[in-house]
């Protein structure tokens, strides 16, 4: 089957060169790199190579500030359920904005049942949030602040290098789900001031399933599995080595070959927003292109619904998504469009269009056609369409 | 997520646009719950001569209205006004259950379409089409989480199964 994936946001394909790395690993038997006899030894020495180069990536001071984990999902709860376990003799209030992940509204639902206080700020009609609201929100009572690096619906960049600043200042714990951002942009670290910062290997091109979290040297967390000593003692369980093999191989593709990829990936956005309008009207882009991902565009069709296009375009062989993948499930509309003031009916004509490396303009040109015949079909059948015809 | 039957009629709706000069028209829904669906129709010798819809929702939105407008059309306006949201998804072969509440909202508007026509008929004007706002249970109909499927009971806040909040209703 011949399908355009505009959905590269829910999935990315592996790297050729990753699937060789995983294929080798899987055919040398590797052994627990735990393990102190020679096998074992040989194994770790892969693991710890995966590490290294994970922690170049993001420019980690060392590589035992990474924890390899089973994705995003396991990082983010690692880090805030780990962060408020072993702070909460200092305080109870964490601060966090309206538009995170599921895994971080989650963990902090959770974490409230438990006592916590949680501060939810909004963000403006950029879809940002203000350092100066979070600068505002810190109390004494303040342990964790957990700002996204980037959405996974609108693909909008927060200012994390500014609310690092201030957690810095107030002496706060900051972490930043960047699983949408690693190995996709340059993240340091460093100049973001974060002191925990989850990833995930696919959104690299590395296999599902693997992802790491950064504790920085001297950040209080507690693991979220105890067991035995791996991982520094961090999180127990014998690593996923395949995975994490695979995960180091992407990680060195990204490093070497990120500026070429951003640049085409920037190029295909450049062509979508400058295209769209020769093939339907009356949408609204809800990306911000000044700050936001090079992979990804959030557009609301007007008087439709994002479902039915999506379908629709899937007949015709092209793969978008609708909303998060992780969210549709729910039949709400999104928070992260309402939270950007989206009224109920716009947001439900939501469409994520995210491509990468293996995209082309000519990919996008199939998008434009199709989509250009479903929104026809589907306004035609639309009640909402006439009744803003006639008021016109 | 949809069996074929319903695949078929949200590729290839039937009777979809407006009758200018309806008899009746109904409306039900409203964008906040997702999905909106008016139905027109046109009475000749009390029988449905002609039904056409619109509809702004999901896939299986659309196939509902389809189906709908296929199983009233030619009928007698009482026995349409017999055609439960049940029957609808019965000759739909099944709906995801999640869908059964927020999409399932076809014989609604057949309903509305009906009144409308009957008010007419008895000289009761109004501005636009017989309306309903919110989708209420039919006595017996079943609540299910919209985050995990699982039968609930009407008006919980909670879902024993995922542990999620149920905001709005279900």
């Amino acid at each position: 089957m011949n399908i355009v994936n505009l959905d590269h946001i829910s999935s990315n394909p592996l790297l050729s060169e990753v699937k060789e790395a995983m294929i080798d690993a899987i055919q040398n038997d590797l052994h627990n790199p735990s393990s102190q006899h020679k096998a074992g030894e040989h194994a770790a020495g892969l693991l710890e190579s995966a590490r290294e180069t994970c922690s170049q990536l993001i420019n980690a001071s060392s590589a035992r500030e990474i924890v390899f984990t089973s994705g995003g999902t396991e990082s983010v709860n690692h880090a805030l359920k780990g962060a408020a376990l072993a702070n909460g003799n200092k305080g109870n209030h964490i601060i966090t904005t309206n538009i995170e992940h599921n895994s971080v509204i989650r963990s902090l639902k959770r974490l409230s049942s438990q006592g916590f206080q949680i501060t939810s700020l909004p963000v403006d009609k950029t879809g940002r949030v203000l350092p100066k609201d979070i600068s505002n929100a810190i109390t004494d009572k303040t342990i964790l602040i957990s700002v996204m690096h980037s959405n996974n619906e609108t693909g909008i960049v927060q200012p994390i290098e500014e609310i690092g600043k201030i957690a810095r200042e107030k002496k706060v714990l900051f972490h930043t789900d960047a699983v949408d951002s690693v190995g996709v942009l340059p993240v340091d670290v460093k100049s973001l001031n974060v002191d925990l910062l989850s990833f995930s290997s696919n959104t690299f091109y590395g296999p599902t399933g693997v992802g790491g979290l950064y504790i920085r040297k001297g950040a209080r967390v507690f693991p979220l599995l105890d067991g035995g000593v791996q991982e520094n003692n961090k999180r127990a369980g014998t690593q996923n080595l395949i995975g994490i093999i695979g995960m180091g191989k992407a990680a060195e593709q990204a490093i070497v070959h990120m500026d070429k990829r951003m640049q085409h990936l920037q190029e295909l956005k450049n062509y979508l927003v400058e295209q769209l309008p020769s093939y339907v009207d009356e949408y609204l882009v809800n990306t911000n292109l000044k700050h936001s991902l090079p992979n990804l565009l959030n557009i609301s069709l007007k008087y439709i619904e994002g479902e039915s296009v999506m379908l629709m375009l899937d007949d015709e062989n092209v793969a978008v998504s609708t909303k998060s993948a992780c969210a549709t499930g729910s039949l709400r509309a999104s928070h992260v469009l309402l939270s950007l003031g989206l009224s109920h009916a716009d947001a439900q004509g939501t469409l994520v269009i995210s491509w990468g490396i293996d995209n082309t303009k000519d990919d996008m040109n199939k998008l434009l056609s199709a989509l250009k015949n479903v929104v026809a079909t589907l306004r035609h059948m639309s009640p909402l369409y006439k009744k803003q015809k006639v008021k016109i | 997520m949809y069996n074929e039957v319903v695949m078929d009629h949200f590729r290839n709706p039937r009777n979809v646009g407006i009758i200018d000069d309806a008899d009746g028209v109904g409306e039900v829904g409203n964008p906040l719950c997702g999905d909106m669906m008016t139905i027109y129709l046109k009475i000749d010798d009390d029988r449905i001569s002609d039904i056409k819809f619109q509809t702004f929702g999901c896939g299986s939105a659309i196939a509902v209205s389809s189906m709908l407008t296929e199983l009233a059309k030619g009928k007698t306006v009482e026995e349409a006004r017999n055609i439960s949201n049940k029957d609808v998804a019965n000759a739909l072969e099944g709906l995801p259950k999640n869908k059964m509440h927020c999409s399932n909202l076809g014989a609604d508007a057949l309903h509305m379409a009906i009144q409308d026509y009957e008010d007419k008929k008895a000289g009761i004007s109004r501005p636009g089409p017989a309306r309903k706002e919110i989708h209420e249970h039919a006595p017996g109909e079943k609540c299910y989480c919209p985050y995990c499927d699982v039968e609930i009971e009407e008006a919980v806040k909670f879902c024993e199964a995922c542990h999620r909040e149920l905001e709005e209703e279900h």
